[in-house]
């Protein structure tokens, strides 16, 4: 009894956990019920039941309701993608003037907007993709087809790549300083070298494009969202089930509204990549100091004013690092957008993936990190860059980076027309390599990876027996044996536990979402797969983060890798490790792990750093060890940034998880693979990447509810 | 005297959602309590006073007795919940927004606790700021702003960022600013409380020096009982939102209105504060000697000279007539006395 006093809680979570097994025991598993694979459900079975809801018939295989609920929700992306489809193509329909044909056409109002919008994106990107490389469909979105075929001299001719790589260098340079410039140097020369100029310019063009526009959408949102709180309001939610939303799930409602290509991908990454830059605007507005904002009004600002020439200024750093945001999320974009066909080099790695040629994926993959460390280094400079004051610099100096930038354009112009002449007959190497006929080291990776299969294909398929048959198939079994009111009493439970009764709630209404939804085997699977990964990645972050603490420069080491690390498009993830071994779970799963440990390592030793020093000094002066100082002190203070640490790794391990789907799995993620697929998917891919982002949700509530309480018990904030 | 630069009619500030409703309903007799129960916090309770031209009005308190919140419904950067100020005769509350802008951008300067400057300009440009929102040119205003600069003794740094001085510098940046619009009405805020106590001593000498320069009206808001006997004219001392006294520095010191400011008074050293004129005699003895002193000395100064004599020592005005006399005793028991009596 006394003990039952000590630890209330204790005795709480016991009891919960004694009701969870308890139902788990007491429900049979019904005869009939088996693990449903592939397309099954596609099939007309007689022992289906039906209901009718809103007109849509939806069939499922009824249990005992305390087994698994009945799909009560199925009619849900049916009706949403019938929904698409009537706006898309019944919904108001209107006359428009369609300028090559020269007459009024009709048609619906929302396919209209899109078409326009679609065109719009076309032109941006070709236009920079064409400076880039050269092509002529900007001239003639001025002229026409007849005018470029009487003027064949008007085509945009591109720039010769010696001169993007020194101007990115340039650029470099003058964000980041010499070491910066020397990285982008060689980056830009090493992917002219082997053979991915093009590919490469044009999954820049895709960014050149798509992070500028999420970078305005993402301000103006922010900025409405802070000065209107009934805005931030309704945005809240969006831009929570945003953060938790696996990337694939929005491109299939995409592929509906927008088709297939370039274009599509944009709109899509902006999607994607707007509200992060929308958090963090509204992030750094609010961490303007209010005296300033006052000393603003003071100066006699009107709110125009006030915002461009106060706030935004003031709180430009974060702002930029949105930018910085947007950047990243464009880069693994610019890969998943792949499967709706934008061109670049995530195309290629998708191809060569599918083709299982590693070293060719290697390339592509590689090239794709390099840009996007580049630009992830050259926006972090450009944040934390200081302003200078440039008031007593000459004309020379001033613009010294502009006057070196134009000299560079007349050399380079001047090194490719001697190209031109020295490989007369062959390809011009000093105006472009042409994809596939630089150095290619392909052959030399595949090589590299055969050699593996051949020497250690006995091991690693013993390792890879091992963990199937004795890990992951009991713990996928388990999983897929409780009964979905026990998952539901735990889940709940723990909301309540946790957060008192509007946690319960949320909690609640979260799960019965996917309960309800007819992918509940589904979602137990990914949560299976995320588990394991959770686990393994917060062991091995947690235990690899607080070893690096003992050191600075290990600290220092171990965050720059976690940056670097990070700064992948989570894609390329998948290309060693297929390499390891083949097309498994334990693929995925390792990729998992891998992509789930940076969080789980970064949190780890910032939460330690977070440690006031004081703290240290005291713990130091009381004369504790080392080992005591670690467990009595820092753990304790840090625990609440590393469960923080624990949320991002899970996010991170669904993202991971759902994209293995491309190897092979068969949980949520795959059917938002078959949904792309799929002329009517739009509504399933949308439906399904909800209930991802609601298991992220669940786990993101009660976690952040705990932090929140605990860190304001240790009065940290 | 002329009409009041600041004016204010039983001003109310209270924070909370039903504020306005609550104050309408306790009619004018504001309980702290009883709003803090209804989820109200009283920030300013019926403040009235006036503030004349020139004149400079320290607001003296504690933190979270409502100064910060009184100066800045004057400013308006809250909206007063009740109550009425008037500045030079207009009705502040009454202004539009584009009436207030106006009165900001022309009568009106302030400066920050935290100093407040914008972090991605130059010194120089900061303080040209208030001029360019009001749509003078860069030249003109880069001109005015030089100015400004040496005024406060920044010459030579005109084209550092705020990052790159130290508090002091900064602050001299914050009067600079707020000064650079030639207005009527100047608000300081906690100006010093950052500082350290020797840039603090410092930076009130040198705040003196300017006021002496350009005879502003100045509301100041300390918390430091020190500094506000130092630099007011006259002191008003708040707590809770409610003014418990003002008065000038001499009279809060000799007659303390409430408990609460008495504590205050304790510790304070009379003969810095006090002048001849507050404790001399206004009858004359015939028994005097021949020193005189003037009645506007700080007895600090004079207290030497007065206790070396042995008779009672004449008190003079400008114009050299006698108004008074002070005997040496009167000096040792303002020094030393009163304050033992006291307790």
């Amino acid at each position: 009894m006394e003990l039952f006093k000590k630890y209330p809680k204790l005795f709480q979570w016991i009891f919960l956990l004694i009701v969870f097994f308890a139902l788990c025991f007491a429900i049979d598993v019904p005869e009939t019920y088996k693990f449903i694979r592939g397309q099954a459900e596609f099939v007309k079975d007689p022992n289906q039941s039906t209901f009718v809801f809103l007109g849509k018939e939806v069939r499922y295989y009824a249990f005992d309701v305390f087994w698994r609920l009945p799909p009560l929700l199925g009619w849900l992306p049916i009706w949403i993608n019938d929904s698409l489809f009537f706006l898309m193509n019944d919904w108001m329909p209107m006359e428009f003037w369609n300028e090559d044909t020269q007459e009024y056409k009709t048609r619906p109002l929302v396919l209209q907007i899109t078409r326009n919008l679609t065109a719009f994106m076309t032109f941006l990107i070709e236009l920079i993709r064409e400076i880039l490389l050269g092509g002529l469909e900007t001239i003639v979105a001025f002229t026409s087809w007849d005018w470029i075929d009487a003027n064949p001299w008007a085509e945009l001719p591109g720039l010769p790549w010696t001169i993007v790589a020194a101007g990115s260098a340039i650029l470099a340079y003058k964000l980041g300083g010499r070491g910066l410039a020397i990285f982008a140097g060689l980056a830009m020369t090493y992917i002219s070298i082997f053979g991915q100029w093009k590919p490469s310019m044009q999954t820049l063009s895709f960014i050149l494009v798509a992070a500028p526009l999420s970078f305005i959408f993402g301000l103006s949102l922010g900025i409405a969202a802070f000065k209107s709180k009934r805005v931030e309001k309704a945005l809240y939610p969006i831009l929570l089930v945003m953060q938790t939303m696996p990337q694939y799930a929005v491109l299939v409602p995409a592929l509906v509204l927008f088709g297939v290509g370039d274009h599509a991908a944009v709109i899509i990454t902006m999607i994607v990549a707007v509200p992060p830059m929308i958090l963090l605007t509204l992030l750094g507005l609010r961490a303007v100091p209010p005296e300033v904002i006052e000393a603003g009004r003071m100066s006699g600002c009107n709110n125009w004013q006030l915002m461009f020439k106060v706030l935004i200024p003031t709180a430009r750093r974060d702002i930029l690092i949105g930018v910085n945001q947007v950047i990243m999320v464009c880069f693994s974009m610019a890969v998943i957008s792949a499967f709706i066909g934008a061109k670049g080099l995530g195309f290629n790695l998708l191809l060569a993936l599918n083709q299982l040629n590693i070293g060719l994926a290697l390339e592509a993959g590689l090239c794709i990190s390099l840009i996007a460390i580049l630009l992830d280094k050259m926006s972090l400079a450009w944040a934390n860059k200081q302003v200078d004051y440039f008031g007593n610099l000459n004309f020379f100096q001033r613009n010294k980076n502009s006057l070196f930038f134009g000299l560079i354009m007349i050399l380079g112009i001047a090194l490719a027309y001697f190209g031109s002449i020295y490989f007369k007959d062959g390809y011009n190497y000093l105006f472009e390599v042409p994809h596939n006929k630089g150095i290619s080291t392909a052959d030399f990776w595949n090589k590299g990876v055969d050699w593996i299969f051949d020497t250690f294909f006995v091991y690693i398929k013993a390792f890879n027996t091992w963990l199937i048959v004795e890990v992951l198939q009991p713990m996928r079994a388990l999983y897929l044996r409780m009964p979905a009111i026990a998952t539901i009493v735990l889940v709940v439970g723990a909301g309540y536990l946790i957060g008192g009764t509007r946690s319960a709630l949320v909690v609640c209404g979260l799960t019965l979402f996917i309960a309800l939804s007819p992918w509940w085997d589904r979602a137990l699977v990914t949560t299976y797969m995320a588990t394991f990964g959770v686990i393994v990645s917060c062991i091995i972050g947690f235990t690899v983060g607080t070893l690096c603490f003992q050191n600075k420069h290990s600290t220092k080491f171990m965050l720059n890798v976690c940056d670097i690390f990070q700064t992948f498009p989570s894609f390329v993830y998948l290309i060693p490790v297929m390499m390891l071994f083949g097309i498994t779970d334990t693929s995925v799963l390792i990729a998992v792990i891998v992509y789930a440990t940076i969080p789980a390592t970064r949190y780890t030793i910032e939460g330690l750093r977070s440690v006031p020093s004081g703290l240290h000094d005291a713990a130091t002066m009381s004369g504790v060890t080392k080992f005591q100082r670690l467990f009595k002190i820092e753990f304790p203070l840090a625990f609440p940034h590393m469960m923080l640490g624990l949320n991002q790794t899970i996010v991170f391990a669904l993202f991971m998880v759902i994209i293995g789907a491309f190897i092979g799995t068969e949980d949520l993620g795959q059917y938002i693979l078959k949904a792309l697929s799929d002329k009517k998917g739009a509504g399933i891919g949308l439906t399904l990447g909800i209930c991802v982002a609601f298991i992220g949700l669940i786990f993101d509530n009660l976690i952040r509810t705990w932090v929140d309480k605990r860190k304001k018990h240790l009065g940290i904030d | 005297m002329s009409e009041p630069v600041i004016k204010c009619e039983s001003v109310y500030k209270i924070f909370g959602e039903n504020a306005e409703t609550m104050l309408k309903e306790a009619n004018g007799n504001v309980d702290a309590k009883t709003f803090q129960e209804n989820g109200c916090i009283v920030g300013v309770n019926n403040a009235s006073f006036e503030v004349s031209k020139g004149e400079m009005l320290v607001v003296m308190g504690l933190s979270g007795s409502g100064k910060s919140t009184l100066l800045r419904c004057i400013s308006r950067l809250t909206d007063a919940t009740g109550g009425k100020i008037f500045i030079e005769g207009q009705d502040l509350l009454n202004l539009n927004n584009k009436e207030l802008i106006d009165l900001r951008r022309n009568k009106m300067g302030m400066v920050f606790q935290s100093f407040a400057l914008l972090p991605h300009k130059t010194v120089v440009e900061n303080i040209a700021f208030p001029l360019q929102i009001k749509g003078i040119n860069t030249e003109d205003s880069i001109n005015k702003a030089m100015d400004m600069v040496k005024l406060v003794g920044l010459d030579g740094r005109e084209n550092y960022f705020p990052r790159e001085l130290s508090g002091g510098q900064q602050q001299r940046v914050g009067i600079a600013r707020s000064l650079a619009v030639e207005p009527d009405i100047w608000f300081l805020d906690e100006p010093f409380s950052a500082l350290d106590p020797l840039i603090r001593k410092e930076m009130q000498d040198e705040f003196l020096r300017l006021q002496e320069k350009l005879q502003k009206t100045i509301m100041f808001i300390t918390h430091d009982f020190d500094e506000a006997l130092k630099l007011a004219d006259r002191i008003a001392i708040m707590k809770d939102g409610i003014i418990e006294q003002l008065d000038t520095p001499a009279n809060i010191v000799l007659n303390p209105a409430t408990e609460y400011v008495r504590k205050f008074t304790e510790e304070v050293p009379r003969e810095k504060v006090l002048l001849i004129e507050d404790v001399m005699d206004s009858t004359t003895t015939e028994d005097i000697g021949d020193l005189k002193v003037s009645k506007d000395e700080i007895i600090e100064n004079v207290a030497e000279k007065i206790l070396t004599q042995e008779k009672t020592v004449a008190v003079i005005d400008n114009n050299n007539n006698i108004v008074g006399s002070i005997n040496p005793t009167k000096i040792i028991n303002t020094v030393f006395g009163g304050r033992k009596n006291n307790n």
